[in-house]
Formats: structure tokens, sequence, C-alpha cells
């Protein structure tokens, strides 16, 4: 029995798990409109490869990642593209953004597509076989795969990430329940490019089922099944290796620089459809769950409306306000259903007063740093919330707000119910839009002062210029006072030479 | 008496040489408060200070020859943080300062454009590219949004356009404002 070392605090919010987790999930069936963001993962916005009037086959490219901070977006089915313009997308600002519009001709036809021997490839054709195949983390951050396995060593340890520890959420424990092999076939591949010494799976251990099924699954592979107590937020990255490493990776810096690659069970799936079958990523697992008629699980096409997707399970019950995308921790509240679903959507909740009542009004901190004790990362929240109520950003970046992952247990612990994350997003997006002022001001300051001293350059050469031109007309006026026609006749041909534009010195 | 005269003239002595070796030592070449003043001031270089130039004002506000409420495009903000560091009370804009806008790029109409020139000319960061009796044009990222190319242009094809709101430049809102605003 490997030890635990539990990370700081935690908290044990209603799980709501069994309302979805029940029933196997189903094949989503064909929306009538595909809506796909060119920006559906963390880094570059893709480009598009195709026109708005081209036919398109499930699978084909039609979105090609920009750089190595990027990924490919592929058709999740046969249609026409209709157009290339702004849409709104999943996003806490509601602004629209590019996507590509697809219009389904219904007939499901696959581009051509074969499996890869990823153990015949080198690591670096691997690499670019996952950006170009569109994968990227699927737990919610959508860290481009290729780049985080992009590593110089090896790793000690890898790590894969099936605590789900979010309420509501159901995604991973059916897709370990139903595709356990497939994901341990998807393991093997990132084992094969991190190199680990050992391979640790954490799951919750509110999940039997799951750990039956990979247990089973990962016998005689040396993957190591290890049970975690249910603790919210246990499937963040940083906590599930200190849980199962007991190393905590640095502030500010990644898991990679303490030996640790730490991946997704549902991006290991993604992994393993693409090399093993050749299929990109165009659909992932979403759980519709909430105030509708029968909460599930749906394997969707990417691109999938909300509202279609609520369809699918029933449609909602009255007393509905809107929907959250995600968990209710972390969460994104919408309102609009027509947004489309993309590769980090995990969950769809319908929510009504009664699941989730409004939150009574903030009032006043009382400093009782309950919020401390529950914080995963061992910051100080009730100091961060003051610093950035009072926009002291400074202060709030030494309290390192940077490595506050939002997890919400503060605010949902706090008895004066102060939304405290919303006022670290806050300073977090002022922080982050002030050193990019700054940056701005500074290349404006260096070629102001370039300018200026260019100027200065071209004043003084044209001053040399017109110096030198008139040295070498008193020159030539001396000599001609002289007596020697040829050295004259030298001196007028070389004033000449120099001064040809300006009429007054070549009269003389 | 004699012993405690002895050992005071020795210390001030001795203090006097460490005070005079530090200052030859750690002497500080050029006005870093002009620099830091500068560092704060957004580098419009747009001139509605009445001074030809951020750093010219920085160097009046070091010098207590300017106010520190003469840069609009700093806003509020840039008041507060000078008064911060100067030590100063916060001083609201004066009558007679432009009014604050939003930020914004120039962009040249170039069916109009004649090629003249007089706007590469004026812009304090080379941010216009072009050649004479050739279309000019504004690179977008370079560019301050200071105006200064707006009044030479002979035939008036440059605009200042707002920067619009995208998911990229978005940020997200204090919570006090929200709650002020559903009040």
């Amino acid at each position: 029995m490997r030890p635990l070392s539990i990370f700081n605090g935690g908290i044990h919010p209603d799980e709501h798990k069994l309302e979805s987790s029940v029933k196997p999930s189903a094949l989503a069936p064909l929306p009538k409109q595909l809506i796909l963001p060119l920006q559906q993962h963390l880094g570059a916005k893709a480009k598009p490869v195709v026109q708005a009037g081209d036919k398109v086959l499930k699978g084909q490219l039609i979105a090609q990642a920009e750089g190595m901070m990027s990924a490919a977006i592929h058709a999740p089915t046969s249609g026409k593209i209709l157009s290339i313009g702004l849409h709104p997308v999943i996003h806490p600002s509601g602004l629209p953004e590019s996507c590509i519009i697809l219009q389904p001709d219904g007939e499901e036809r696959w581009i051509e597509h074969t499996a890869v021997d990823f153990r015949s490839l080198p690591r670096a054709e691997l690499l670019n076989k996952l950006r170009d195949g569109g994968i990227v983390g699927l737990g919610g951050a959508t860290f481009p795969t290729h780049a985080k396995f992009n590593i110089k060593q090896d790793v000690q340890t890898l790590v894969l990430n099936g605590a789900e520890c979010e309420p509501w959420i159901t995604t991973d424990d059916r897709l370990m329940r139903e595709h356990a092999s497939g994901i341990v076939q998807g393991i093997e591949i990132l084992r094969y490019m991190a190199g680990p010494v050992e391979t640790l799976i954490g799951i919750e251990d509110n999940k039997p089922q799951a750990i039956a099924a990979l247990q089973q699954a990962c016998a005689g592979t040396g993957i190591e099944v290890i049970v975690v107590p249910t603790l919210y937020p246990s499937g963040g990255e940083k906590q599930l290796i200190k849980i199962l490493t007991g190393k905590e990776v640095p502030s500010g810096s990644y898991p990679y620089t303490i030996g640790v690659a730490c991946s997704n069970v549902a991006t290991a799936y993604a992994a393993h459809r693409l090399i093993n079958h050749g299929e990109p990523m165009i659909s992932r697992m979403i759980t519709v769950t909430g105030n509708v008629k029968s909460p599930q699980n749906f394997e969707v096409l990417l691109g999938t409306p909300i509202e279609e997707l609520i369809q699918f399970a029933g449609g909602t019950l009255p007393d509905s306000n809107g929907y959250i995308v995600g968990g209710p921790m972390m969460g994104l509240e919408v309102s609009n259903a027509q947004l489309p679903v993309v590769k980090g959507t995990n969950c769809i909740i319908v929510k009504s007063s009664t699941l989730f009542p409004a939150a009574p009004s903030a009032q006043p901190c009382i400093r009782c740093t309950r919020c401390a004790e529950v914080c995963p990362a061992e910051l100080q929240p009730q100091e961060l919330y003051w610093f950035a109520k009072a926009k002291n950003l400074g202060k709030a970046q030494t309290y390192h707000l940077f490595d506050c992952i939002e997890c919400g247990a503060c605010s949902y612990v706090c008895p004066s119910n102060i939304p405290l994350v919303q006022y670290y997003r806050f300073a977090k997006s002022e922080i982050r839009a002030n050193e990019k002022d700054k940056e701005a001001s500074n290349l404006a300051r260096e070629r102001h002062e370039f300018h200026l001293l260019r100027i200065e350059r071209e004043k003084r050469e044209k001053a040399e210029k017109l110096a030198q031109k008139e040295k070498a007309a008193r020159e030539a006026k001396t000599a001609a006072g002289g007596t020697d026609a040829s050295a004259i006749d030298a001196l007028r041909e070389q004033v000449r030479e120099t001064a040809r534009p300006d009429s007054e010195l070549t009269k003389e | 008496m004699l012993i405690a005269l002895l050992v005071m003239s020795v210390l001030a002595l001795l203090l006097g040489a460490v005070l005079g070796f530090s200052a030859i030592k750690f002497h500080v070449e050029g006005n870093p408060l002009v620099d830091k003043i500068d560092a704060i001031l957004p580098q419009t270089q747009c001139g509605q200070c009445s001074f030809p130039g951020c750093k010219p004002y920085a160097t009046a506000i070091a010098a207590g020859e300017a106010e520190i409420n003469r840069c609009p495009p700093g806003g509020e903000e840039g008041i507060q943080k000078l008064a911060e560091l100067l030590g100063r009370d916060f001083v609201p804009f004066g009558e007679d300062t432009a009014a604050q806008k939003p930020k914004s790029v120039a962009v040249i109409d170039e069916n109009t454009c004649i090629g003249c020139t007089l706007c590469i000319q004026a812009c304090p960061v080379d941010a216009i590219s072009g050649a004479a009796k050739q279309m000019h044009t504004i690179i977008e990222i370079e560019c301050t949004g200071c105006e200064l190319c707006v009044p030479p242009c002979p035939v008036d094809c440059i605009t200042m356009a707002p920067l619009p709101q995208t998911i990229q430049n978005w940020k997200w809102q204090s919570p006090v404002h929200i709650l002020a605003v559903s009040k």
C-alpha cells in the first residue's frame, strides 16, 4: 500500500454523481449544425484551411495548428462548410469568436484514416501527430498534449488523473467503466513518450466500478491504480501529484520540473483513438445533468449547441434558469443555449432555483480564516481578498495570487458569502493586462528613442555634408588665386562633383 | 573626559570617512527619479501634456516644474501612481486638460492617401510605413494612438479607430462594480 500525502484543506460538497453515472453513456445524435470555434485550446488560435462552400469528410482537417502552442481542429462529421465567422462561444465575456460553421450531410462519411504503430515512430514525430490530431488536455485546461510531453528528459512518474472530484460531473467515471482497455492503450502511448519509471492512476474512492474496471485492464502492465479519498479538489493537477507522489510542484512552475507528467484519463483515451485507430479529436464524453428529464453521459460531436444536447437528455424540467458549463465549483454560468460545446467542455448542468439557490448577498469579511484552512494551494485567501479589493495588485502577487487554482473552496466555506474567486480572477486579469500595457509602452519608448536618435543622426549628417561642401568651395577659391592651372581644374572638378545639386556653388 | 573626547572624535572621523567613501563608490549617474516617472507614463508620446514627449514631461515633473495631472492617456490611475511615487497628494485632471479617450489606433484610408509622407514625419514611434508618392499604412501594433499624424494630413484621410473589445483583451470586472450596477 502506497502512503498517500493529502494536500492542505479541501472540502466535501454534495456529490450529486449518481444522477448521471448510473446510466451507460449514449451516442448523441447528429445535430442540425456544428459550430467549431478556432480557439478550443490554450495558446494560439488554429488557422482555417477550408473555405465556405467546401465539402468536408468526417475527420478531415479544417483548421491547422499555428505554432507550438496550438492544436488542429477537424470536421466532426461529413458535410458542407456554411461559413467562417464570429459566433458566441463559451467564455465569461459572452463575446463572439471566429468559428467554422458546418452543415452535416447525414452521411457520416469518414476520410481515409489508418492506425500507426507508435513504437516505430520517433518521439518528435509522435508529438507532431498529436498536434495534428488535435489532442489537448481534456481535464478542463485544454493544454495541448504535444506541448506537455515535449520534455527534454524522461520523467520519474507519469500521473493519470481519474479523480474527477467536482460534483455532478461523471464523464471520466463512465469513460473508465466503459473504455478501460482503450484508456490503458492510450496510457501506453503517453508512457512511450515520457519514459516514466512508474505510472500511477489516481481515482477517488467514490467510483468503485471505475476502479475495478481499470484494475482489471491494468493487470500485468505495471500501471498502478491508486484509490484516493474523496476530497475536493483532489483532481487538481498539483493536488493529485501531491497525494500520489508526496512531491509539491514549485510555485509558478510546471510538474515536469520535479520529474512528473500529469494527464487526464480522457486525454489518454483520445490519444488511443488517434494513434491506434487514426481518429482525430472530433468528439468527447459530456455529462448532461441537473434539472433535465434524464441525466446521462453522451459521446458528443464537438460543436454541438448546448440546446440540442439538452434535448438528447429529454429536455429541461420546469423551473430551469440557465446553464452551468463545467461543474458548480469551477464552471461558468451561461444563459445562451446556442453556445457550442468544445474540447474543454466536460459537463452541462441545467440550473434551477431549487438545485442551485441564489447566493445570499455578501457580508463583510470577519477574518475567520476558514478560507485559509481549506485552501488546497496553502494560500491566505483572506489577505488576497483584501489586496484584490483594494487593487493592491503588487501585494497580491507577493502573496502568490497566481498559485490560486480558482477551485472555489474558499468561497464555499466563507460564512460571509464573499465571492472570493471573482476577486482573484479580477486581480489576475488586471495584472495580466497591466503587464501587456507595460510591454507595449516599453516598445513605444524604445521606438521613440530610436526615432529621436535617427532624426538627430540625419541632422548631423546633413550638417556635416554642408560643412564639407563649404570647405571644398573655400579651398577652390584660394586655389584659384594661385598659378597652377591644372590644380585649379582638378579642384573645380571636385567641387562640381560634391556640390552638383547646389546651384550657388557650381556657379563659382 | 579626555578619553571621551578622543573616542567621539575618532568615531566622527571614521564615520565621515565611510560616508565619503560611499558617496564616491555608490554614486548614481543621471536622475533615477526621471526614469521612474517615465516608467509610469504610458509612452504614447502624444504631447497632450504640452511637453514634446513623455521623457521631457517626466523631467519637468522631477524638477517640480509640472503638475502630475497633465497626462490624459495615463488616466487617473496614472496620477495615482505618480502621487504615490512622489509622495504627493492626488490631483484631479484640470479643466484645461484634454478629455480622456478610449485607446485607439490611427487608420489611413488607403484610397484617399496621396503619399505625401507628412504623417510619417509626424509619427513619434515610426509606426507608419510608406514612401513619397506611395500609399502609406499604419503598423497597428506599433501605433500608440497619439493622434499626431491626424492634423498634418492634407487630404484628411487619417481617422482614429477605438480598439474593439475581444476575448483576447477582455478583463474580469471587480465584483464591487457588479454589486453597484445591480443596485
